[in-house]
This record gives structure tokens, C-alpha cells and sequence, in this order.
């Protein structure tokens, strides 16, 4: 019975616990915060920037611009993954570097590069989705969701 | 008595403070390995052949080759040994093993088992990435609390009889677990082991720290560090007495180095023992010297469970003795 809400913890595992916690550093959540919105935000200015030069100079429509802005981000995020760079730009970075499609495409790109050593099934291709699938899954799983409340309340989608 | 060792490290461990100190020190992660796990097989064979050579034996000479690693069934040390083919004993003790295999070692001999006992181990930063975390170029934030496991491998060969310091005592530690489940932060975890079989072993010997030249313990890091102080404060152990130190932060230098609270993995302690601390005995500037090398006995498998992480401690104390047995 090892789980968290049912292991008993003896008096003097808590007083231990209470001990390390004082000692260890912090993580610096204000920095982090700050970081990842400055990152974040960056990344996303330069997705418009992209998007706006797509429909400036090759004449996509708003809707169509998203595709290679988004095919640009991924290429550049697996280009810097491949060079080792994005790990350490990570590690500045925070969430910042995580949440937009290229934190996606590094994950992705990170596991199909380590396992590569495994072959190509059964190491790059089973692999591959080790870390981006829990995200499809639930992904998937919560657009089925709210396409259910969409349905049962009648909200018209558009 | 350990007549010969040798260490191996990585690119990162080159840079730190104690590069004079190792034999071979490579530049690249991989060493032109096609994979993390060869390359890691690699530096061990390296370590333990020039261990061979530095203690001046054949392989055929070798009666029982002891190591262990961080790999799934310690592949590493088993890989090597398909090389050696000597006979061969396989240890897990997670980071502790260096000391656990060289204690081990040092037990065969004694009890007139054999007369010379190879006794190495290794770690790798990226299988070790691989293996508890994510894939190494994952882009995901470390806690200042994370260590940075050492890439490298260290080998010692304990004889019956020659040159060079002796172990004269060693505590096999009992598994501690103080209810700590965060494995970015292993240094508070395994600090109370480490400080159990400090005081094990000073109880057993009936000793004080003040009879050592210095207590270093394997890889607790910033972190685990300063819990190890305050917890020898609260255990009325005079630690201040002697020079203690912690192997995970002799061997990065943790202001220019990007390793967080320090180093960790097996050849932590190893190659600082092997390399540096031994070195110093050599010159006379220690002559009692107490290895504490600790290890957190955790897989994914289990943290993700939610079990906390057990933890060990060995420790090996090595004099300065000269000739004879």
C-alpha cells in the first residue's frame, strides 16, 4: 500500500521531511513565471510574424496562413532539438519553451533521436510518442468531450 | 590493498575543477559509439584494462571481477565482463555500488578467497537520462534540486599483497527511507542513509570523526549536503572535527557548470575516490580517509507507483599502509 494518500508516514519521516523541505532551495517560481511568459509570448509574436509574411508576400488566407506558420515552428523547434539546443534553451526557458507546437515537436523529435539506437520500429517508431501521446490521448479525448456538450445543448459550432 | 586504479570520465567531468586528477579524460559524450549504452561500455573497459595495467596484472591474474552499474541489469558491467572473461560477480546498489564492489572486494580478499579482485563501476549521463528521466535533448526544466549524473567509470584492483593504501574497514549500510518521493531531489533522500552508516561505522570501530583525515560521501549534493550537517548536528556527531566533503560537489564546479545541486551516478564517487582522493593519500596529505558512497535505490517503475525512495549507504575506509598484507 504505497500510495500517496494511504502510506503512513512514521514521526520521524515526517519530522525529516519537514527538515529536507526547510533545506532545499526553492524553485523560483516568479523568475519562472516571468521567463516562460517573455519565451512564450516571443515565440508566438514570431508565429504572426510568420503568418502575416505568408499572407503578405504568398498570398495565403488568414485561415490557410496557419498551416506552414505552424510547419515553420515545427521544422525550426526539430532543427535546434537535432543540434542540442533546445534542451538548454529549455532549461532557461521553462514552460515558455513547452507550451507553444514547438515544446510538441521536441518532444517528439527528442524521443525519435534517443531511441534511435533501438532501430527504427521498435525504437524510433514505438518510441516516438513516448512523451507527446499522452498528450494526443487526452487531447482526443477532451475535443470528444466538449463535442458532446456541444451536441446535447444544441450550441451550433459554426 | 588497491595496487592499481584508473578512471575514465566525459566531457563535463573534464571541465570541472579535478580534470588533472583523471587518466583519460574524452571529449566527446559518445566516445564514436553508436549508441549512449556502447559508449558507457566503452569507458568501463577502458577504466578496468588500465586499472590492469596500472596494477601491473594480466586478466588471467584477475580471481573475481565485482562491479555494477545504473543500466537495466547492469549491462554495462556485464558487457565488460564478457570481455574479460574472468569470472565474474554483478552488484546493484544503485550510486553506492562503487563502494559496495570495492568492499566486497576487499571482503573476498581478506577472507583469502582470491588475490587479486577487479572491482569497477559506471555511469553515464545520457543512459542514465534515458533509463529514470526523459530523452536527453527533451526540452523540459530541472529543479535546482536535480543532479548531473557523472559520465564516466572508475576501476580499482584490490590485492593480498603490494604497493599502495589498504582498506582496513568497511560498513555495509541498511536501506533508509525517509518517505521522500521526488526523484529531482535524490540528495534529500539518501542523506539520512548516509549519515546512518556514518554513525554505524563509528560505533563499530568505536571511533570519532576526528579520527579521520577526511569523510567524504558519494553524491548528496548541495541538497543532500546540508541535510547531512544538520542531521550529524542533531545525532551529536562532532563531524566539524574532521574535513567532510561530498564527492557530487568536488567533481563539477557548481557556479560555471550547468549540473544543478551537483553530480550523482555511481562513477561519482568512483572516479573521485580513484582519481583525486587517492591521489592526495599518495602525497601524503591524507592518511585515514572514509567513503561514504551512497545510492538511491529507486526505478521509474516504482516512483511512478508512488513508493518513496529507499536508499543505502557503504562505506570504505582507506589508510595509507605501505608494504606487506
Amino acid at each position: 500500500m504505497a500510495n500517496k494518500n494511504t502510506r503512513k508516514i512514521t514521526p520521524t519521516q515526517k519530522e525529516y521531511q519537514d527538515l529536507a523541505k526547510r533545506i532545499e532551495p526553492k524553485r523560483p517560481v516568479f523568475k519562472n513565471c516571468l521567463r516562460a511568459f517573455l519565451v512564450g509570448g516571443s515565440i508566438c509574436l514570431f508565429g504572426q510574424v510568420l503568418q502575416e509574411m505568408f499572407m503578405h508576400y504568398f498570398h495565403f488566407d488568414q485561415s490557410k496562413a496557419g498551416n506552414p506558420t505552424v510547419a515553420c515552428l515545427i521544422f525550426i523547434s526539430v532543427v535546434l532539438t537535432s543540434f542540442g539546443v533546445y534542451d538548454k534553451f529549455a532549461q532557461w526557458a521553462g514552460a515558455g519553451s513547452a507550451v507553444p507546437v514547438t515544446g510538441f515537436a521536441n518532444s517528439m523529435a527528442s524521443a525519435a533521436i534517443e531511441y534511435r539506437s533501438e532501430g527504427l520500429v521498435l525504437g524510433t517508431g514505438s518510441n516516438m510518442f513516448k512523451l507527446a501521446g499522452s498528450v494526443i490521448v487526452f487531447g482526443t479525448f477532451s475535443a470528444f468531450v466538449v463535442g458532446l456538450i456541444y451536441l446535447i445543448f444544441g450550441i451550433d459550432a459554426g | 590493498m588497491i595496487v592499481g586504479t584508473a578512471t575514465v570520465v566525459g566531457p563535463e567531468e573534464g571541465n570541472g575543477p579535478l580534470a588533472n586528477d583523471f587518466d583519460i579524460i574524452h571529449g566527446d559524450k559518445m566516445l564514436g559509439q553508436k549508441s549512449w549504452e556502447k559508449a558507457e561500455h566503452m569507458l568501463l573497459e577502458e577504466a578496468v584494462k588500465l586499472a590492469l595495467e596500472n596494477a601491473g596484472i594480466t586478466k588471467e591474474q584477475v580471481n573475481y571481477y565485482v562491479g555494477g552499474d545504473l543500466l537495466n541489469q547492469i549491462t554495462s558491467s556485464s558487457l565488460t565482463a564478457r570481455t574479460l572473461s574472468v569470472p565474474y560477480i554483478g552488484v546493484f546498489g544503485a550510486c553506492s555500488t562503487s563502494m559496495e564492489s570495492l568492499a566486497l572486494a576487499a571482503f573476498l580478499v581478506n577472507a583469502g578467497g582470491a588475490k587479486h579482485v577487479l572491482s569497477a563501476t559506471s555511469s553515464h549521463n545520457s543512459t542514465a537520462e534515458k533509463q529514470f528521466r526523459y530523452p536527453t535533448e527533451y526540452g523540459s526544466q530541472k529543479p535546482p534540486t536535480a543532479q548531473y549524473t557523472v559520465t564516466g567509470a572508475g576501476a580499482a584492483v584490490v590485492a593480498s599483497s603490494g604497493n599502495g593504501p589498504v582498506i582496513t574497514s568497511a560498513t555495509i549500510g541498511r536501506v533508509v527511507d525517509m518517505g521522500i518521493t521526488d526523484p529531482f531531489n535524490m540528495g534529500a533522500a539518501m542523506a539520512p542513509a548516509a549519515v546512518d552508516t556514518i554513525q554505524a561505522h563509528l560505533r563499530d570501530l568505536n571511533r570519532q570523526p576526528s579520527d579521520y583525515d577526511m569523510i567524504v560521501t558519494g553524491d548528496l549534493a548541495t541538497v543532500g549536503y546540508q541535510i547531512a550537517l544538520e542531521l550529524f548536528r542533531k545525532h551529536n556527531v562532532p563531524i566539524e572535527d574532521t574535513h567532510y566533503d561530498d564527492c557530487g560537489l568536488m567533481v563539477y564546479d557548481l557556479k560555471k557548470q550547468p549540473v544543478q545541486a551537483g553530480g550523482s551516478g555511481c562513477a561519482c564517487s568512483a572516479t573521485v575516490t580513484y582519481g583525486h582522493l587517492l591521489k592526495r593519500m599518495a602525497r601524503g596529505e591524507l592518511n585515514r580517509l572514509l567513503v561514504v558512497a551512497t545510492g538511491a535505490l529507486l526505478s521509474p517503475l516504482t516512483y511512478q507507483q508512488g513508493e518513496s525512495i529507499p536508499c543505502i549507504a557503504h562505506a570504505v575506509c582507506i589508510e595509507n599502509g605501505g608494504t606487506g598484507a
